[in-house]
């Protein structure tokens, strides 16, 4: 296990893309050790594990960003030497970036093309050549109809920044052998997700093989034929899809079952803690919606339904334009955070490093900045309260890192959620407003989430959560509100609410209402 | 609903060591090589640069650029700059000279109306950048060019007044309190109230705050607006504190000389001494460092009677080497312009 087998009766290699013992020191961690893996051509291959399992570690030595400190990878049997992404490029290998690379202020066909523009004389951007080339590329690979090779780069959605990286992907001077994704629809909506898994198909019968990274097991199952799961740096199992389950995965991912997960109680009281009345901003429409007291409340819809903006107005950053909302039967004045927090509101945003969290400061610093007014005396922090404070917070929620002076950037994906949470918790918020909690956050977090997000309830806190997993939704709420385009469409008991109800209630704009999104995999265990 | 405050780990001796050399910091402990690897180079050039009267002359000559990288430190924790505080000190150096006469050889005038000028004038460019939405730097440099002139157009381009016959204005320039120099008791009382604020209140926490991530600033109920003017506010009259010394030192009110090529001594001292130029992160004892780190090189390169031009190249070198090493540091990928 510790150093490359070369074993010198080199067997037949298989076809495809194959890690063989492949290891990855940085330093002193090994993030990687001894994983066999192939990726076969024609077959999607799923690619699952917590965080810091060593996914993305894998996924860089395949795409050329890192050298593997042991073993090789080689395609279709023959080794490949990858000293940069441009190699691996080269060799038919591409990568679908999590977030896409997007040059904003340029059109669609010069993003696609970026680096290498067709040219006239004198370094002229040939524009005929440029059109004549998109438009073939967008009509061979199907996407004519989806996507207009004019619009600027920061004009588009984010599927359409997707389909971009995946047109460069599939365009250039390699015919491409092998496409990695790389959770690829944590910000697709539910249409979108659907029109990247028919062009998955499309790529798999054309014998590319596909290596499909991702944390949801519905989509996995829909996928995938061979199910790979990596825990700790080294691999846990392969499986083929139709072999194997849910609990299965989650079981080599952690060793728990699916169904312990969620929490349910019914501590749901009769007192109403928020009550929005006609609440209008630039981004939502006329929303009512109650939260009581020891209720937890999902806010459901497609992604741009305008939870997200709601969830900023009833935190005070976005300024109201009609309606009403009040906390605990008092007319909040809204406009500004600070108000919004004294009132009683507390919001974990959606993107916790962008929105949440100060990245080169301490767990100390992060979990009291809210309750620095507590913790002062004369305008100065009472360090001593202020360590117990966060200490105290850090053991409840269970906050992994050496101690409260760590700094966070230096945490996991759920680590950082928990205290970003350790913050709202330690400020005791009546309302407390939780969007997408667990995004990017490992299953072992997630069920810890959960049982704060329980406890929470449990004490008397109201909790509106925004999540676009419709089994955290169902596993979750009491209550579900479903939005769309800015608007309220309905509003669902924890025992009407099912997928497709939800599902129905966020596409009600759309005439179309299949609900097609869920004939194959089997998510027994997370309804209710 | 307190659960149990166990520590996850027992205060130990070792450990308190290791907290020592911490809260010194790495940078700091670079910082103190560099400045002793300075110390021994000149000194064993020249014994008199150690003498206790060369170390004075070292730290008088440093405090009023002291005294501007500490507020340099602030503004740029809250993730702006200030390239205007040379040339408000000149303005204030000026004002307080000419009041001073006007108002029949009143030094508190002086000092009061050049306090009060300067404090107005960081005021204003607080107000441009956040209600102007003009970049920190491009207003700072605005003002940098603006403040000079009015210096010059108020003063006529030349020193006016004379101080030196006042009480006040002499125990500024050469007065001692218990053997130490009046101006760097000031020094001292400014970097350690600021320190004190940085480091031990709320104020300072979201002055942090502000500089790492502004979005995560505001969501925490942070009033960005209050704290950034008032941050430049701060720069204003601190910058126009020095200006008050510098016409204490050279008994007149300077409009120019004296004060330009502050703002680059102030910004080198505060990225050498460890603040990150993005902002959040930073601090007055890294500051202070730089601050003697200059300090003794250019009194080292003047002692050895090497051409002061070459001490520009040295600072605009070292702020260039300063920047690039942290940069380095944060790993960030070289392709396109700084983030």
């Amino acid at each position: 296990m510790t150093t490359p087998s070369r074993s010198p009766a080199a067997p037949a290699h298989p076809p495809g893309l194959t890690a063989e013992n492949v290891g990855k020191r940085f330093g002193a961690v090994q993030a990687l050790r001894g994983v066999d893996l192939n990726f076969p051509p024609g077959q999607v291959t799923a690619l699952m594990g917590e965080n810091g399992a060593g996914k993305s570690t894998l996924l860089r030595i395949l795409t050329g960003d890192h050298r593997p400190s042991e073993g090789r990878v080689l395609l279709d049997g023959e080794v490949l030497d990858l000293n940069s992404p441009i190699d691996a490029r080269h060799a038919g290998i591409r990568i679908i970036p999590q977030e896409p690379e997007i040059i904003p202020h340029v059109s669609v066909a010069e993003n696609v093309y970026a680096g290498a523009l067709p040219r006239r004389a004198g370094r002229r951007l040939d524009r005929a050549e440029l059109r004549r080339r998109i438009t073939a590329d967008l009509d061979r690979l199907g996407f004519a109809k989806v996507l207009d090779p004019d619009l600027l780069g920061s004009e588009l959605t984010a599927a359409q920044r997707q389909l971009v990286e995946i047109l460069r992907a599939l365009t250039g001077d390699t015919p491409a052998r092998v496409i990695a994704f790389d959770e690829p629809t944590s910000s697709l909506s539910e249409h979108e997700v659907e029109a990247l898994f028919a062009l998955i198909e499309r790529l798999r019968s054309q014998g590319i093989a596909v290596v499909y990274v991702s944390h949801r097991m519905k989509e996995i199952f829909r996928l995938a034929d061979r199910i790979a799961v990596l825990r700790d740096g080294t691999l846990a199992g392969v499986a083929d899809a139709a072999e194997t389950d849910e609990n299965d995965l989650v079981r080599l991912m952690v060793g728990r079952d699916l169904a312990d997960l969620f929490v349910r109680q019914n501590v749901a009281t009769e007192r109403v803690v928020l009550q929005v009345d006609g609440l209008g901003t630039d981004d939502v429409h006329d929303v009512s919606l109650t939260v009581h007291a020891g209720e937890v409340v999902a806010l459901a819809g497609l992604i741009g339904a305008g939870r997200s903006e709601l969830a900023l107005a009833l935190a005070g950053d976005a300024p109201v334009r009609t309606g009403t909302v009040a906390l605990s039967g008092r007319r909040l004045r809204l406009g500004s955070p600070r108000r919004a927090i004294r009132a009683g509101i507390g919001l974990a945003p959606e993107e916790r490093k962008a929105q949440a969290l100060f990245l080169h400061r301490t767990i100390r610093d992060n979990t009291s900045l809210v309750s620095l007014e507590r913790l002062r005396r004369r305008r100065f922090v009472r360090l001593r309260a202020e360590k117990d404070l966060a200490q105290r917070y850090a053991d409840r929620l269970r906050v992994r890192a050496p101690s409260i002076e760590t700094e966070v950037r230096t945490l996991s994906g759920g680590n950082q959620q928990k205290v970003v949470l350790a913050r709202w918790l330690a400020r005791r918020p009546d309302l407390l407003i939780l969007d997408e909690p667990t995004r990017g956050v490992d299953i072992g977090a997630k069920a810890e989430i959960y049982q704060i997000i329980a406890d929470l309830a449990r004490d008397g806190v109201a909790v509106l959560v925004i999540s676009s997993e419709l089994p955290e939704v169902l596993g979750l709420a009491d209550r579900v509100v479903v939005m769309q385009n800015g608007r309220v469409t309905g509003e669902l008991s924890r025992s009407e609410a099912s997928e497709e109800a939800v599902l129905a209630l966020a596409m009600a704009d759309d005439l179309t209402t299949d609900s097609r999104t869920d004939h194959h995999a089997s998510t027994g265990a997370q309804k209710p | 609903m307190t659960t149990s405050t166990a520590p996850t780990t027992a205060p130990q001796r070792p450990a308190r060591a290791r907290a020592l050399l911490g809260s010194v910091g790495g940078q700091n402990l670079s910082l103190i090589g560099a400045l002793a690897a300075v110390v021994v180079l000149f000194g064993s050039l020249d014994p008199n640069f150690l003498g206790w009267d060369n170390i004075q002359v070292i730290a008088e000559a440093a405090t009023i650029a002291g005294l501007l990288a500490v507020v340099q430190t602030v503004v740029i924790i809250c993730g702006g700059l200030d390239i205007s505080v040379g040339s408000q000190a000149g303005l204030a150096s000026v004002v307080s000279a000419m009041v001073f006469t006007a108002a029949g050889s009143s030094a508190p005038a002086g000092i009061g109306s050049a306090l009060a000028v300067g404090t107005a004038v960081g005021l204003f460019n607080g107000v441009v950048i956040i209600y102007g939405r003009v970049n920190p730097t491009i207003a700072t440099l605005a003002g940098l060019a603006a403040y000079k002139g009015v210096a010059q157009l108020v003063s006529d381009g030349r020193a006016q007044g004379y101080v030196l016959g006042d009480p006040i204005f002499l125990f500024l320039s050469r007065g001692k309190i218990a053997g130490l120099p009046t101006m760097i008791w000031i020094l001292i009382l400014v970097a350690a109230a600021v320190h004190v604020l940085l480091t031990y209140t709320d104020i300072g926490r979201n002055i942090y705050a502000i500089g790492g991530n502004d979005t995560a600033a505001r969501l925490a109920g942070i009033n960005l607006n209050k704290y950034l003017i008032s941050a430049y506010a701060l720069s204003g009259a601190v910058a126009a504190l020095a200006g008050v010394l510098l016409t204490a030192r050279t008994g007149s009110g300077q409009p120019v000389s004296g004060s330009e090529g502050l703002e680059l001594q102030s910004i080198t001292a505060a990225a050498l001494g460890g603040c990150a130029l993005k902002g959040g992160k930073g601090g007055i004892g890294g500051t202070l460092l730089a601050v003697a780190l200059l300090g003794a090189l250019q009194n080292g390169l003047t002692v050895q009677g090497i051409n002061s031009f070459w001490q520009n190249v040295a600072q605009g070198t070292l702020l260039v080497a300063a920047v690039v090493i942290q940069q380095r540091r944060n790993r960030e990928r070289a392709v396109g312009l700084p983030a």
